[in-house]
């Protein structure tokens, strides 16, 4: 138990500490493609929970991230302007209150999840995955439609609160957090259902419930990442939330292994970075390779190792890490 | 009341195109219980083959029913090789895999030619050709039936005969409906199950690339993601009617057509593809088998 | 095998966030010496790319004629091009690749608002000049003192049509048909019913349709039982073409109305003989006689073989505003550009007479033009009250 303390301690008060340092030593435009690579770590993590723990194949992603940017950003943008606490300074106010509003934007994400984990009771993994995939559709068209977020007009103005600070804390705390839940008997239970549903609901593991709640922590994180997106672009459209982000996601989590949070990280870092990386040969040629590149790798991945780059391996199965492995799984009793 | 009817009439018309694509749909579930993602954007390659075909060979310059004719038979040419192709080069490896790798590489094939048209194409979009005009109206009792629209809907209908006709009524049908039974079984019986595979897709992307030369007629923008969200809506129309179930495809797809029509002329235009992904929903919550399939049971 | 594979991913990713920052120097400072370096974001490829592309072929116009009679200050200008397909977070990305790796002195673009929005608050924060030549959305120069235009805004531009309509068509029932997924057509629509109640007109019916939507049979055929007298279509191009064909499919025979998002080649393209006999509002039109227009349009067809639609003249206006003021500013500084670019007055550009006012959008009038066979002819002026 102290030991999680400490690990969150030692963690975020690192990224804390590094948060005003880092903008003066990297160059502004290297360190926003840094800023959208721990918002993808987060995304891509979360993901992995869902698609590669639990096997449920969610392609709806990014109305979960869509739905938490636009809750924190209507809350910081309405009553932002009204904070009133006068014995705080501005600051402390800011923090807790962009806090407040990432935690609600990740909790009506958490809801939505539940409701979209729901339906997934009934279906099967190909119909799963149309259904996810329409609700994502569905969210976005309903925010297109509420005018008090702007529709289609998008919402501007939205406070640049994110920073270093912020974006990597919250993704050593996803991973943190799915990491305990992974070596934890809820874990197995998840890893159970993903390997052979029917099995695990005959040996008394309650899908239903699992399921769900592998959605809604999913959710959560994807909207508390939306938070921050919105939080550092200014400005949240509708657009942005369509299917190819779900597919970039899910992509990140593909290709780095489903099931491997190891994976999910580098492979997050990789994608946004060779993002950047391609974009001098667009300028070059005019066209956007980006996509073909990534469906291309998509195919190539699942045609010769389906399992990622990890597998469902993490970073502590290789050589030096393997004595942070805590509780690995002893399939044979061994030691 | 002759608006009803009028918007009646509007969505069979779509609702006979999602049929020819629906059917692809069907067809490739029944035998691979695979969603092939990549379908609707063969769809997409036929519209933009009937679109180069027409430039190529002068047909826009000479409009009339033997123009439509070559453009759907290179279409139709056409994107039986892409099926073929998709089937021979991306899936038959991953036969024996779960089914969920299968699926991310249907997405990843989707993708692909998705954004590998837009490269190849340009994204914006282009205006296909006028290959048959429309001219005056029918009217009836208040009600407009446009000389396209009717000839889409024969068109359409004629091509599902046809394709009924294959099924039910020819010997390689009869291996098609064998080998979706059972794999095995069907090899031991001697039927080649790989060819046959191909000519499940074949058929299929052929249909699908129809559809796209109609859609093209009547909505003269194509650009290289209009697969996208037709694909979506005759995956759902397949799912209503009973995946797997040729004739629900059909029913299927005229009841979404319509079902569409209405809900944008009564309620709003914006929740028309949300429309879609309810029908589905709807339907696997409360009858996952569609209007016409068969519950099966799930062995363990 | 898999552990290289890793060490690769990490050096990749590693090599990808690794550079030291820049040293500081002051904006003034250009690739060479002699070269000022203006950033343009546009949407080269996408749904509306020929929005990007004649916007670039514009600007890129302006600049060669500029840099041909001597540059500004004595030096030429260079304009770096990133391209936003069309999506407001690309925009943002590339505009701050622009201003903080690239070093720009100042932005031109984009063409539209939901991207212009995007971007405006980091050329604000940088204090970097922006320009954006045809975004007609109000809250854009609204982000702050360094965000400009030279086009006019929808509030003139929904009153403009409003006006046609009741003064010109004399008509008195108007149907809309508005695409609910563009801020542009919404807002320009809201505009139009605000100035065209005022004139004593009425709004019998309002639909909504979605951009990358090819069938609008549902929406027309209840408008259709409204008997309007006009339908005022304020979308893009893409979607209008559609629109007009399958109204006159449906027996629609009324005159459409538009924006300026219809002007481009392809809406005849698309549209054909169904948008005979209707109009839209614009800011230029390339038959007018005027000498300046009449060699501007010379100059673009000796380049790029073609008529300059409004985006090109918009460009082009834009990026000799910027010229302009930068030549009237005491030094390259983005701060004496801005101050330059405020005090704008009476600049003759081929779009009309531009002026920047105190909110910093430009005063000018918009023309209508009638769409006959293919062409788009002027019909009428309109000057701002």
């Amino acid at each position: 138990m102290i030991k999680n303390f400490l690990w969150l301690f030692f963690g975020c008060g690192l990224f804390i500490v590094l948060s005003p340092i880092v903008p003066e030593m990297i160059n502004p435009y290297f360190f926003t493609i840094l800023i959208y690579a721990g918002i993808n770590i987060t995304l891509a993590v979360s993901l992995n929970l869902i698609n590669g723990i639990t096997g449920q194949f969610s392609m709806g992603h990014a109305g979960f991230m869509a739905v938490g940017g636009y809750v924190s950003a209507f809350l910081t943008t309405t009553y932002g302007g009204s904070l009133q606490l006068p014995f705080l300074s501005i600051e402390i106010q800011e923090f807790l209150f962009f806090s407040f509003s990432l935690f609600v934007g990740g909790l009506s994400s958490a809801f939505l999840g539940y409701l979209v984990g729901l339906p997934s009771l009934r279906l099967r993994g190909d119909y799963l995955a149309i259904v996810t995939l329409g609700f994502g559709e569905i969210i976005r068209v309903v925010i297109l439609n509420i005018e008090a977020v702007g529709g289609a007009r998008g919402l501007p103005g939205i406070p640049k609160w994110t920073n270093f600070g912020w974006v990597f804390t919250i993704a050593f705390v996803c991973i943190l957090v799915f990491q305990r839940i992974l070596q934890s008997p809820h874990g197995r239970a998840l890893l159970a259902i993903r390997e052979d549903e029917i099995a695990a609901e005959a040996m008394g593991v309650n899908t239903t419930r699992y399921k769900v709640t592998a959605f809604m922590l999913g959710a959560f994180f994807a909207g508390v990442a939306g938070g921050l997106f919105g939080h550092f672009l200014t400005y949240l459209n509708p657009q942005t939330f369509d299917f190819n982000r779900s597919f970039e996601i899910i992509i990140m989590v593909v290709l780095g292994g489903m099931g491997s949070t190891t994976g999910a990280v580098v492979a997050a870092l990789f994608l946004t970075g060779l993002r950047e990386l391609l974009r001098p040969l667009q300028e070059i040629t005019r066209l956007d390779f980006r996509m073909v590149i990534y469906s291309l790798m998509l195919i190539f991945i699942m045609l010769t190792k389906p399992n990622g780059f990890f597998g469902s391996k993490e970073i502590t199965d290789f050589g030096p890490f393997r004595r942070f492995k805590k509780n690995p799984l002893n399939l044979a009793g061994e030691k | 009341m002759a608006e009803f009817f009028q918007h009646i009439i509007n969505g069979l018309g779509v609702g006979a195109i999602y049929a020819l694509i629906a059917l692809g749909y069907t067809m490739v579930f029944g035998i691979l219980q695979l969603i092939n993602f990549a379908h609707g954007d063969v769809y997409m390659l036929g519209a933009f083959a009937g679109f180069y075909v027409s430039h190529y060979f002068g047909l826009a310059k000479n409009p009339g029913l033997f123009s439509l004719l070559v453009a759907l038979a290179c279409s139709m040419a056409a994107c039986g090789a892409i099926g073929y192709c998709i089937e021979r080069f991306a899936y038959r490896r991953l036969r024996k895999q779960p089914r969920v790798n299968v699926l991310i590489t249907a997405v990843g094939v989707s993708l692909f030619l998705e954004f590998g048209g837009q490269l190849l194409f340009g994204a914006d979009p282009k205006f296909f050709p006028t290959l048959y005009e429309s001219g005056e109206p029918l009217v009836f009792a208040g009600i407009q039936i446009n000389r396209l629209q009717l000839l889409v809907f024969v068109v359409s209908m004629l091509l599902m005969f046809g394709l009924r006709y294959i099924i039910f009524y020819t010997k390689k049908g009869k291996a098609m409906r064998a080998v979706s039974f059972n794999h095995d079984l069907s090899a031991l019986m001697g039927i080649p199950v790989d060819q046959i595979i191909s000519l499940t897709f074949v058929l299929g992307s052929a249909l699908a690339g129809a559809a796209g030369i109609l859609v093209g007629l009547t909505y003269p923008k194509i650009d290289p993601l209009m697969g996208v969200m037709f694909g979506l809506k005759a995956f759902v129309a397949a799912v209503v009617g009973g995946i797997g179930n040729v004739t629900g495809a059909l029913i299927g797809a005229l009841l979404m057509g319509v079902a569409e029509a209405l809900v944008v002329a009564y309620w709003s235009s914006t929740y028309r593809d949300a429309l879609a992904f309810g029908i589905l929903i709807v339907i696997l919550l409360f009858k996952p088998t569609g209007l016409l399939g068969r519950a099966a049971a799930e062995k363990v | 095998m898999n552990k290289k594979i890793l060490l690769l991913l990490l050096i990749t990713t590693a090599l990808t966030f690794c550079t030291k920052k820049q040293e500081t120097t002051t904006q003034t400072s250009t690739a060479s010496a002699d070269e000022i370096l203006i950033g343009e974001v546009g949407s080269l490829t996408g749904g509306e790319a020929t929005f990007g592309t004649s916007t670039r072929d514009g600007i890129d116009l302006a600049f060669k004629k500029i840099n041909a009679q001597g540059g500004v200050k004595g030096k030429k200008l260079k304009v770096l091009i990133l391209d936003d397909q069309g999506k407001p977070e690309e925009a943002a990305i590339a505009v701050t690749k622009l201003i903080t790796q690239d070093r720009v002195i100042a932005i031109l673009g984009e063409v539209a608002s939901s991207r212009s929005l995007a971007m405006a608050p980091i050329a604000q924060a940088n204090k970097i000049p922006m320009v954006t030549p045809s975004s007609t959305n109000p809250k854009v120069t609204q982000v702050g003192d360094y965000i400009f235009r030279v086009c006019f805004i929808d509030p003139f531009q929904g009153s403009v049509m409003a006006q046609f309509a009741a003064n010109t068509l004399k008509v008195k029932k108007v149907a809309i048909l508005r695409d609910i997924k563009n801020d542009y057509s919404v807002g320009l629509a809201n505009f139009f019913t605000e100035t065209f109640k005022k004139l004593g007109g009425q709004i019998v019916g309002d639909q909504s349709y979605s951009a990358g939507d090819v069938d609008f049979k549902s929406q027309l055929t209840s408008l259709k039982t409204k008997n309007p007298e006009a339908l005022f279509v304020p979308g893009y191009y893409t979607e209008v073409g559609l629109i007009a064909r399958q109204a006159r499919e449906m027996g629609v025979k009324v005159s459409l109305l538009g924006g300026d998002g219809w002007d481009s080649e392809k809406l005849t393209q698309i549209g054909g003989a169904a948008l005979n006999g209707s109009f839209f509002s614009n800011h230029y039109t390339p038959d007018d006689q005027s000498p300046q227009i009449q060699k501007f349009i010379e100059e673009f067809k000796a380049d790029f073989k073609a008529v300059p639609d409004s985006l090109a003249a918009m460009g082009y206006d834009a990026a000799m505003v910027l010229a302009d003021a930068m030549r009237r500013a005491p030094s390259l500084s983005p701060q004496d550009i801005r101050q330059a670019l405020a005090n704008t007055k009476n600049y003759s550009g081929v779009t009309g007479v531009i002026t920047i006012n105190k909110n910093r959008d430009a005063v000018k009038s918009a023309v209508v033009l009638e769409v006959k066979d293919g062409k788009f002819i002027f019909k009428e002026k309109l000057n701002p009250s």
